[in-house]
């Protein structure tokens, strides 16, 4: 109902000002094209108002919400990510203020005035030299310094770097700590089912995804059976939908059998300490983390706003990333003054209806704390017979 | 030539104003369904800044216009939020300032600006116009589907957009959305092609590349960018659609999407981003050059100066277009992508900043001592330098990787992207209709309501998007339904990012109201406007020699022949302060 009375109310406003300006202006025998000096002179003032206004809201928000609200950064690159905003905020300030500023200072200050001429000036290879290379020398420091940052932030991770595995789904985040060899046992999907939620590789687990895939096939085959028995009837394109699924999966359990011989002994014990978690992630302060990342279904992006850190999680492929947290969740809630502030990881790619309830609750601890929470709230990633 | 020129057809009302063969007549109808797809575009976005601004409030208008499917109790659904943001930003990208900006005024202005009878091909130009509506009409329609639009984002990653078990969109909605862009970028491609042919061989005599006005070098170089960019967009969707109806596994790979196991194996969703994006980012410059150039000849007219540095003009537009197909990779820094690689993509991506630096110095230049006459036209015109300014620093930001990791996806790209192609872009056509109004339908819009409609609009749409970047400063992912997680983890900061969403929101609403004014203007002024006088600007390109009823073949006579460049304004010498470029140089005057 507002809405349909705004609109009209909006109609008759601009009616009523067409009718009053079509008048005024036959009256004073003037056309639309005749910009008088009091018009210009209003429109100068409106660019004033208005750049006061948004310099001024510019600084409002600056001083009210900063780095939106943001505490420093909890992870060791993202200080120097940190540095890099603030420099280069330096730069994008002073050019929005000063570029900005020039161009509605010329705008009111050179507004038409009658009998006022402009002045002829068409060319000019020294200016135009003058600021293609100041911005060009300008670029030049924020490109170097930018890959430097960004360099080492991709730069290969140490020895002591702690593997773990991110594995992204509708709309659900699971860790895979790598455990003592620090090596994350292999995983395909394939082999995911209830049983084996992350799909690793064990000798188990392949016998497992064999015998779901049987039981998929065998429900599919009693289905068909079932119409072809004359109880239930289905329709040819249902026949042939289940057929095609049956052969489907039928391949995929070949694919199965082949992997079985493909996994030697060797590459199946990594994943006899790995445990994994889904309720949340615990990260040790002081030790640097490399993430991999893994997705089931569709691409999700993990996103640490507090560590300054985010990679996509695309199927079928593993990205990585590498931060070490440095300040833990309680002296964080300590300076934020709020006892209630945790860390968080955020799916950044829309990934469904509820993508934006994809999150998992990031704690920074002691070794001492980790060791105790990863006591009670972790679980053997194998498969238990 | 000439005798084309006598050749007056009887028309019917079919062949005059539906299938046209004119390419004033086309521009008008492009402008049209563009105005129409503007305000369904818009609108989709006033409904989901409703639910940004006000979650999970029960809202009578929301159940209005969604029904009770799509917002039972007047709670928007999600899925149909996710819906709303696809689609406005496919219709406000493609249908707006691509097939609206770039068609109504290339169609409008090519032939009139470089003295031609009409366009090289009269029959493919209207048959571009007729694949845009069809196409136009296809997105329209998937609105109205059972299982909603497309909504896995305007940039339709895969594999959401492949299967609908991952997202109800994804079923018959992405399928209208793929045939509909098909349909869209062929009728571009015409468009394009014709529109590069024309200028290579139809100027008039004297009409030399260096004499053409910057508003022509804008199209042509445009539909070049748009000729070798969008069959790369076609190639991903038509791989995509034997994704899903096929089963191939171009960029499908070892997925279980609900609940079902997928075999396909062995694609990589990052092939798409690679075509999706050798597209996207040259289509940024198709939205923009156009409106730069549009401005360019506005700036310059109602400055009454020659636009300055006319050839470093040309070749900033040269080197944009040139740059813009190799910085597609700054879409995906974070995709896992090699880092050095990454590191070549900042260097490419900044490197595109002297350009656009150097057109920003130089219309600053041109209004520098000019003698400013402040038409709705030029209004926009300061409104489109300011937005492509302040947009184009925030690039600064999001082009440098080790700063992307950060903002990557989150609402600072939102206001960053809206800033610079689509405020940009919006406050370029508009310029564009004001100052060209006259020579569409022969009558002036009115000028007062013109800038109440300019100043409505920057105020609003700067109030929407410098609070945006705070938002996405503080890590807001984009494409988010509401921000409730925030309030399980920092309470501080989701009050903050509420705060933002509803001034965003009240904006967002009162900038669309406003541009009911404009609309009135426009439609009752094609009736009712005041009548145009033959040159109503004072303007030196030879649209504007043209008669003020359309008749076909644009000149009554002989085609007018050229002179000069278009940028004679104020010329010292001169009686008046604008010299049009069909009139001779006199003795002993030098062309510039």
């Amino acid at each position: 109902m507002i809405f349909w009375i705004i609109t009209i109310l909006t109609l008759v406003t601009a009616a009523q000002l067409m009718r009053a300006s079509s008048l005024s202006r036959k009256i004073s025998n003037k056309k639309e094209e005749d910009i008088s000096d009091a018009s210009n002179n209003w429109n100068a003032f409106g660019f004033a108002l208005f750049t006061i206004a948004m310099f001024g809201s510019i600084v409002f928000m600056l001083v009210k919400y900063g780095n939106g609200l943001l505490p420093e950064s909890a992870s060791e690159h993202g200080q120097q990510i940190d540095f890099l905003f603030n420099l280069n905020w330096i730069i994008v300030f002073a050019v929005f203020f000063l570029v900005n500023g020039v161009l509605f200072i010329f705008a009111i200050k050179y507004r038409g005035k009658k009998g006022q001429k402009a002045f002829y000036f068409a060319h000019d290879n020294r200016l135009e030299m003058i600021w293609t290379v100041i911005p060009a020398a300008a670029l030049a420091v924020i490109i170097i310094l930018g890959l430097r940052t960004w360099n080492d932030i991709t730069s290969a991770p140490s020895d002591s770097t702690k593997v773990v595995e991110l594995f992204g789904e509708q709309f659900s985040w699971t860790a895979r700590y790598s455990g003592e060899d620090n090596k994350l046992g292999y995983a395909d999907y394939k082999l995911i089912n209830g049983k084996n939620p992350l799909g690793v590789v064990t000798p188990e687990s392949m016998v497992l995804g064999i015998a779901e895939m049987d039981k998929t096939i065998d429900k599919l085959y009693s289905r068909l059976q079932s119409d072809s028995a004359g109880t239930v009837m289905f329709s040819e394109a249902k026949v042939h939908e289940m057929n095609s699924r049956m052969e489907k999966f039928i391949r995929i359990k070949e694919r199965i059998i082949k992997m079985q011989n493909h996994y030697t002994a060797d590459k199946l014990v990594v994943a006899n300490d790995d445990f994994y978690t889904k309720s949340e992630l615990h990260l040790v302060v002081g030790q640097e983390y490399q993430f991999v990342f893994r997705s089931k279904d569709v691409m999700h992006s993990a996103y640490f706003p507090h560590f300054r850190a985010q990679m996509n999680v695309v199927p079928g492929q593993r990205t990585k990333f590498k931060f070490k947290p440095i300040i833990t969740s309680k002296d964080m809630r300590v300076s934020r003054e709020n006892p209630d502030f945790n860390y968080i990881l955020l799916c950044n790619k829309i990934c469904g209806e509820s993508h934006s309830n994809m999150k998992m609750i990031v704690v920074v601890e002691t070794q001492e704390e980790f060791d105790a929470w990863k006591k009670e709230n972790t679980k053997t990633a194998i498969v238990q017979k | 030539m000439s005798a084309h020129a006598n050749a007056h057809h009887k028309e019917s009302f079919i062949t005059k104003y539906i299938f046209s063969q004119d390419h004033k007549m086309i521009g008008k109808q492009f402008l049209i369904t563009a105005i129409f797809m503007a305000i369904v575009g818009v609108f989709l976005s006033v409904l989901f800044r409703v639910q940004l601004g006000w979650p999970g409030e029960s809202n009578s208008f929301l159940n209005m216009f969604l029904g009770d499917t799509w917002a039972p109790e007047g709670i928007m659904h999600r899925g149909m939020y996710l819906g709303l943001v696809t689609i406005h930003g496919t219709i406000m990208v493609f249908f707006v300032l691509t097939g609206g900006l770039s068609g109504t005024f290339s169609n409008l202005l090519i032939p009139m600006q470089i003295g031609a009878r009409d366009m090289a091909s009269g029959f493919l130009n209207m048959l571009s116009y007729w694949m845009f509506l069809l196409s136009s009409v296809l997105m329209i329609y998937s609105l109205f589907l059972e299982t909603g639009p497309a909504n896995a984002g305007w940039t339709i990653y895969p594999p959401l957009s492949v299967f609908e078990e991952g997202i109800s969109g994804s079923g018959m909605g992405m399928t209208m959305w793929l045939l509909s862009m098909t349909v869209f970028v062929a009728s571009s491609l015409i468009g394009s092609l014709n529109y590069i042919v024309t200028v290579l061989n139809l100027r008039t005599k004297g009409m030399k590349m260096t004499r053409m006005p910057l508003t022509i070098w804008a199209f042509f170089v445009t539909a070049i960018i748009g000729v070798l960019s969008f069959p790369v967009l076609v190639s991903a969707v038509v791989l995509m659609l034997m994704d899903r109806l096929l089963g191939t596994s171009f960029f499908i790979s070892d997925v279980i999407v609900g609940g079902e196991m997928m075999e396909q194996s062995g694609g990589s969703p990052i092939l798409f981003e690679h075509l999706f994006w050798f597209l996207g980012h040259p289509e940024v410059y198709i939205i923009l050059l156009p409106a730069l150039g549009l401005t360019s000849e506005i700036v310059s007219t109602n400055a009454r100066k020659p636009i300055f540095g006319y050839r470093a003009m040309i070749g900033s537009i040269l080197a944009i277009a040139f740059l813009s197909f190799i910085v597609w990779g700054h879409h995906m820094f974070i995709t896992g992508m090699n880092p050095f690689l990454g590191g070549v993509f900042v260097f490419t991506t900044l490197l595109i900043a002297i350009p656009s630096a150097v057109k920003v110095f130089n219309y600053i230049t041109t209004l520098w001592k000019g003698n400013l006459r402040f038409t709705p036209a030029m209004l926009f015109s300061i409104g489109l330098v300011s937005a492509f300014i302040t947009g184009g620093i925030t690039g600064v930001i999001l082009a440098d990787s080790a700063l992307d990791i950060q903002v990557h996806d989150t609402m600072f790209v939102v206001a960053h992207f809206h800033v610079v192609m689509g405020m940009s872009a919006i406050l370029g056509m508009f310029a564009g209709v004001y100052h060209w109004f006259p020579k569409m339908y022969g009558r002036m819009m009115n000028t007062k309501l013109g800038f109440i409609h300019f100043w409505i609009t920057l105020v609003s749409a700067y109030g929407v998007f410098l609070p945006m970047h705070f938002v996405g400063i503080g890590g807001a992912p984009r494409r988010y339904y509401d921000y409730s997680v925030y309030e399980s983890f920092d309470g501080e900061q989701f009050e903050m990012i509420m705060d933002l969403n509803v001034i965003i929101s009240i904006f967002a609403i009162v900038g669309a109201i406003g541009q009911i004014i404009f609309l009135y203007n426009f439609f009752y002024s094609i009736k009712n406007g005041q009548k145009s006088e033959q040159n109503p600007w004072k303007s030196n390109t030879l649209e504007w020699t043209t008669p003020v009823e359309h008749i076909h073949g644009n000149w009554p006579g002989d085609l007018p022949i050229v002179h000069r460049w278009p940028y004679d304004y104020s010329k010292p010498g001169a009686d008046e302060d604008f010299i049009m470029q069909n009139v001779p140089l006199k003795d002993g005057e030098e062309e510039h």
